[in-house]
C-alpha cells in the first residue's frame, strides 16, 4: 500500500511540475499577477509530493518489502538498518530519485529564501527549476520506475553490493548531488535573466550566493568520493580519472570559472553573457555527467543495469535542455551590452585567464571522456583513454592558473600596473622559490631538479601560501587604524577570509598531490606469521590472520603491527570478507591516518587458499601528505561557505542595488 | 597602449595559448589511447607490436599461476577461438577468477605473451567487462564458440 502511495505522489507530481512551469514562465512573460503568485506554492507543492514519494521509498528499504523489485534487488534483511536507508540511493532508480528530491528542495529553498527579488523574475527561476523537475519526473515514470511491484514478491533481497555497504555510501551521493542539482539554480537564474533580459549586476548578485552553496557541496562530494575510493578500493589511488569521476569533474571545474566570473558581473557589471554562459554549461555538465553515469554506456563501479530506453531519454532531455537554453542565449546575450571597460593588466583580466584555463582544462577532460564513445560510435574500434592522458593534458593547465591565484588579488579592477605588483610580490616569489630547498632534505635526500614537475608543484603551493597570507596582512593593515591586528582581522568582510582560505586549500591540495606523488613508498610482499618487512623506516610484523563473523559476512582478519625500535607502536587490522548473499569478496584496507603520513595495509591474497592462517601476500603503501588533499579540498569548500555567509548577501527586503559605474 | 591594441594582444595571447594546449591535447592523445584486441585478433596477427592495447576474454580454468614471488601471476585469456598467455605483477582485483571475464591493458612481447600492465575484471556477479563480451560474442557469432558461452544469455554467468 506504501510503494502505490508513493507511486501516486510521484505521479502526482508530473502535472503540478508541469502546469507550476509553464504557467508561472507565461504569466512573467504577460505580467499576469494572478499566475506569478502560483511559483510560489506550486514549487512547495511540488518539493512536498516528491518528498512523500521519497519517504515511501525509505519506508520500503525499513521494513524490508520485498515485494517491490527495486528494494529485492537493493536490499535484504540482513543489512544494517543505516544502509537500508543509504541503500535507497545504491541504485539507478532510487538515485534519480534523490536526483529529484534535491532539485525540488533547491526549489523550495528557493522559494523561501528569495523575498528580496522581484516576483516576476523569483517566477521565473521557479518556472525554470520547475519544468527540470518536470523532465526528471517523466524520465523516473517512464524509464526508472523506482515502485514497481514484483510478484509474487521475494521472500529474501539480493543484497546491497557490498562494495556500497559503507559509511561512504551514507554521505558521498547526498552531499554529490546537492552540487550537481545545486547548480540548476544558478541555470536558472542564467534562463530567468536572459528571459526578462535584466542581465545585470543585481542578477550576478542574486545567484552568487546559489552558486557558491552548490560548488560547496561539490567540492565536499567529490572529496568524500576521492577519499572512499582511496580506502575501499584497496589500491590506495585517490583518483582515478574515470569517466564517472570525470562526469562530477567537469561540472567542478566550470563551477569554479562561474564562481570566479560572477565577482566580476557582479563588481563591474562585465562578463555577462559570458557568465551566463557559463551557467547554463555548468548545469549542462552536470545533467551530461548523469547521462554518462547513468545510461550504461559507460562502465565503472558507478554504472548500474543499463537500458538503452533510459539512455535516449536522458540524451533527448540533455539535448532539449542545452539547446533551448543556447537558443534562448543567441536570441537575447547581444542584447546584453558589454558592461566595464578594462585594461590589459587588470583584476578583469586576471580572472578572465582564470576562465579561460578552466574551461579549457574542462574541454579537455570532455574531450578524453567522450573520445571512447565518439570512436565506438563511428565503429572505428573500441579504444580507452588512460589516466596518462589526463595527466599530461591537465598538469600543464593548471599550473599558470596556479601562479595566477597568488596574483590575482593583488591587482586591481579596472587597471593595475604590472610594476606594482611585481614590486609587491618580489620577495614573497623569492621565498617560495628558496624554501622548498631545506624541504627536500626532510624527506629524502635527494638531487633538487631531479624532478622538476615535483619541485615546480611544491614552489607553487608556497607561493600560493605566501602571497595568500601577504595580501591578507596588507589589507588588514590598511584598515588597522590604531586598534589591534587581530581585532582588525577579524573585522574582514567573510568573502575576504573565504578567498583567501580557499586558495590556502588549493595550496594545501598541491602540496598533498606533489609529495605523494613523488615519495609514496610500496610494497608487495609474501609474509608468514611472524614475519617483519622494512619499508623507509617504518618496520611492519605480520602476527597472522584470524576468521571473524560481521553482521552479514565472514571475514578473515590479519594483524600487522607497526613497530618502532622493535615496540610495537600500532596494530593494523586488514580484512579479506566474503558476504553472504552476493558471494562477493571484499577487500579491506587499514589504514594508520595522520598528519604527516599514511600507512596503508592490505591483505592481498592467501597463497594456498586452502590454509588462509598461513602465508598471505600483502601489500603495505606508506604514503605521506595524503591527506592533505581531502584537507586541501575541505578547506576550499570552507572557504566557499564563509564567501556565502558574507554579509552582502543576507537577505534584505528590496534591498537598492547600488548602480555600476562604468 | 591604446585599448584597442591592448584588447588584440590579449586576444593574440589567448589563441597562441589555445593553439599550444590544442597541440598538447592531441599529442597526448595519441599516445594515450589504447585500442582493444580479441585473442583471435592477435592470432591473426592483427594487434601492433611494442604499443600499449587491451585485450579481452575469460580466464582459462585452470590457467592461473602464482610464482614463488606470490606476487607475479600467469594466465590465459580466451575467446574460444584462441589463447593469450598474459604475465602480470600487480594487484590482481577481488573478482579476478577462472572462468570469469576479464579485460588486460599492455603491450606484446615478441615471444607472444602479453605483459600487462593493468588488470581489470567485472564489478560485480553479473557484469562482464563490455570488451570481453564482445570478443566471446564474435567468436560466437563466428560459429567456433559453443552455446554455453554466449554472454548475452542471461544464464551464461550462472551456468560458468
Amino acid at each position: 500500500m506504501i510503494p502505490e502511495l508513493g507511486l501516486f505522489s510521484l505521479i502526482l507530481a508530473l502535472p503540478v511540475a508541469l502546469c507550476t512551469g509553464v504557467l508561472s514562465l507565461l504569466g512573467a512573460q504577460r505580467g499576469r499577477p494572478a499566475w506569478i503568485a502560483l511559483a510560489r506554492p506550486g514549487s512547495v507543492a511540488l518539493a512536498f509530493l516528491v518528498g512523500v514519494a521519497y519517504l515511501c521509498l525509505t519506508w520500503a528499504f525499513v521494513q524490508n518489502d520485498f515485494s517491490v523489485l527495486y528494494v529485492a534487488r537493493q536490499s535484504s534483511s540482513s543489512l544494517p538498518i543505516v544502509y537500508r536507508v543509504a541503500g535507497v540511493w545504491g541504485g539507478h532508480e532510487g538515485s534519480l530519485l534523490l536526483w529529484l528530491l534535491m532539485l525540488t528542495g533547491w526549489a523550495a529553498l528557493v522559494r523561501f529564501y528569495s523575498r528580496a527579488l522581484p516576483d516576476g523574475l523569483r517566477a521565473r527561476v521557479l518556472g525554470v527549476l520547475c519544468l527540470v523537475a518536470a523532465g526528471f519526473l517523466l524520465f523516473i515514470l517512464l524509464t526508472s520506475n523506482p515502485f514497481l511491484r514484483l510478484i509474487p514478491g521475494a521472500a529474501e533481497g539480493r543484497e546491497l553490493n557490498p562494495m556500497l555497504q559503507d559509511p561512504g555510501l551514507v554521505i558521498h551521493p547526498p552531499l554529490l548531488y546537492m552540487g550537481y542539482v545545486g547548480f540548476s539554480v544558478a541555470y536558472a537564474f542564467a534562463v530567468a535573466a536572459l528571459m526578462s533580459g535584466q542581465l545585470d549586476a543585481a542578477w550576478a548578485r542574486w545567484s552568487r550566493p546559489w552558486t557558491l552553496a552548490a560548488w560547496v557541496f561539490l567540492t565536499l562530494g567529490i572529496a568524500v568520493g576521492s577519499w572512499w575510493a582511496y580506502y575501499e578500493l584497496g589500491w590506495g589511488g585517490w583518483w582515478f580519472w574515470d569517466p564517472v569521476e570525470n562526469a562530477s569533474f567537469m561540472p567542478w571545474l566550470a563551477g569554479t570559472a562561474l564562481i570566479h566570473s560572477l565577482t566580476v558581473t557582479e563588481k563591474r557589471g562585465s562578463f555577462k553573457n559570458w557568465t551566463a554562459l557559463l551557467a547554463v554549461s555548468t548545469f549542462s555538465l552536470s545533467l551530461l555527467g548523469t547521462f554518462l553515469v547513468r545510461s550504461g554506456v559507460l562502465t565503472s563501479v558507478h554504472a548500474f543495469a543499463s537500458d538503452p530506453a533510459r539512455g535516449v531519454f536522458i540524451l533527448a532531455f540533455l539535448v532539449a535542455v542545452i539547446g533551448a537554453s543556447l537558443l534562448l542565449f543567441v536570441w537575447r546575450a547581444p542584447r546584453m551590452g558589454l558592461g566595464g571597460r578594462f585594461a590589459l593588466v587588470s583584476r578583469e583580466s586576471l580572472l578572465l585567464a582564470n576562465n579561460f584555463l578552466l574551461v579549457v582544462a574542462t574541454s579537455a577532460v570532455l574531450l578524453g571522456t567522450l573520445y571512447p564513445l565518439i570512436v565506438d560510435a563511428l565503429d572505428v574500434g573500441k579504444i580507452s583513454v588512460g589516466a596518462p592522458y589526463f595527466n599530461a593534458v591537465f598538469v600543464p593547465i593548471m599550473l599558470p592558473l596556479l601562479f595566477l591565484i597568488g596574483v590575482g588579488p593583488f591587482a586591481r579592477w579596472k587597471q593595475a600596473s604590472a610594476a606594482e605588483i611585481a614590486r609587491r610580490l618580489r620577495w614573497t616569489l623569492a621565498l617560495a622559490i628558496v624554501l622548498p630547498i631545506p624541504l627536500y632534505s626532510f624527506f629524502e635526500v635527494e638531487l633538487i631538479g631531479r624532478r622538476p614537475l615535483l619541485n615546480l608543484s611544491l614552489m607553487l603551493a608556497l607561493w600560493i601560501f605566501l602571497s595568500a597570507g601577504r595580501h591578507f596582512i596588507q589589507q588588514v593593515r590598511a584598515t588597522q587604524g590604531g586598534g589591534s591586528f587581530i581585532a582588525a582581522a577579524l573585522k574582514q568582510p567573510l568573502h575576504f577570509w573565504g578567498m583567501h582560505i580557499a586558495h590556502v586549500g588549493v595550496a594545501v591540495f598541491v602540496a598533498g598531490v606533489a609529495i605523494v606523488g613523488a615519495y609514496e613508498a610500496e610494497k608487495s610482499v609474501k609474509m608468514a606469521p611472524g614475519d617483519t618487512v622494512g619499508i623507509n623506516h617504518y618496520r611492519f610484523r605480520f602476527l597472522g590472520v584470524q576468521s571473524i563473523e560481521g553482521p552479514n559476512y565472514q571475514a578473515l582478519r590479519g594483524e600487522m603491527a607497526l613497530l618502532e625500535n622493535d615496540r610495537v607502536e600500532r596494530r593494523l587490522f586488514p580484512e579479506k570478507r566474503f558476504y553472504h548473499r552476493s558471494a562477493m569478496p571484499m577487500t579491506e584496507a587499514a589504514i594508520d591516518a595522520g598528519l604527516w603520513r599514511d600507512v596503508y595495509v592490505v591483505l592481498d591474497e592467501p597463497i594456498d587458499r586452502e590454509r588462509p592462517d598461513d602465508e598471505w601476500v600483502v601489500r603495505i603503501y606508506v604514503k605521506p601528505l595524503v591527506d592533505w588533499i581531502w584537507g586541501g579540498a575541505f578547506l576550499m569548500a570552507l572557504g566557499g561557505l564563509l564567501a556565502l555567509l558574507d554579509r552582502r548577501y543576507r537577505i534584505r527586503r528590496r534591498a537598492p542595488i547600488q548602480e555600476i559605474r562604468v | 597602449m591604446k585599448a584597442r591594441h591592448q584588447r588584440l594582444l590579449l586576444v593574440l595571447a589567448a589563441l597562441a595559448a589555445l593553439g599550444l594546449i590544442v597541440a598538447l591535447v592531441f599529442s597526448a592523445l595519441k599516445e594515450n589511447v589504447a585500442f582493444f584486441h580479441s585473442p583471435a585478433d592477435i592470432a591473426a596477427g592483427k594487434a601492433p607490436e611494442n604499443k600499449l592495447f587491451r585485450v579481452g576474454g575469460l580466464v582459462e580454468a585452470g590457467s592461473l599461476e602464482r610464482q614463488e614471488d606470490g606476487v607475479t601471476v600467469r594466465f590465459v585469456v580466451t575467446d574460444n577461438i584462441a589463447r593469450v598467455p598474459v604475465h602480470y605483477k600487480g594487484i590482481l582485483p577481488n573478482l579476478f577468477s577462472e572462468g570469469k571475464g576479464v579485460v588486460a591493458q599492455g603491450r606484446l612481447a615478441e615471444d607472444g605473451v602479453f605483459v600487462a600492465q593493468k588488470v581489470l575484471a567485472k564489478h560485480d556477479e553479473n557484469y562482464m567487462p563490455p570488451e570481453a563480451a564482445q570478443a566471446l560474442q564474435a567468436a560466437h557469432e563466428a560459429g567456433i564458440g559453443n552455446r554455453t558461452m554466449n554472454p548475452s544469455d542471461p544464464g551464461f554467468l550462472e551456468k560458468k
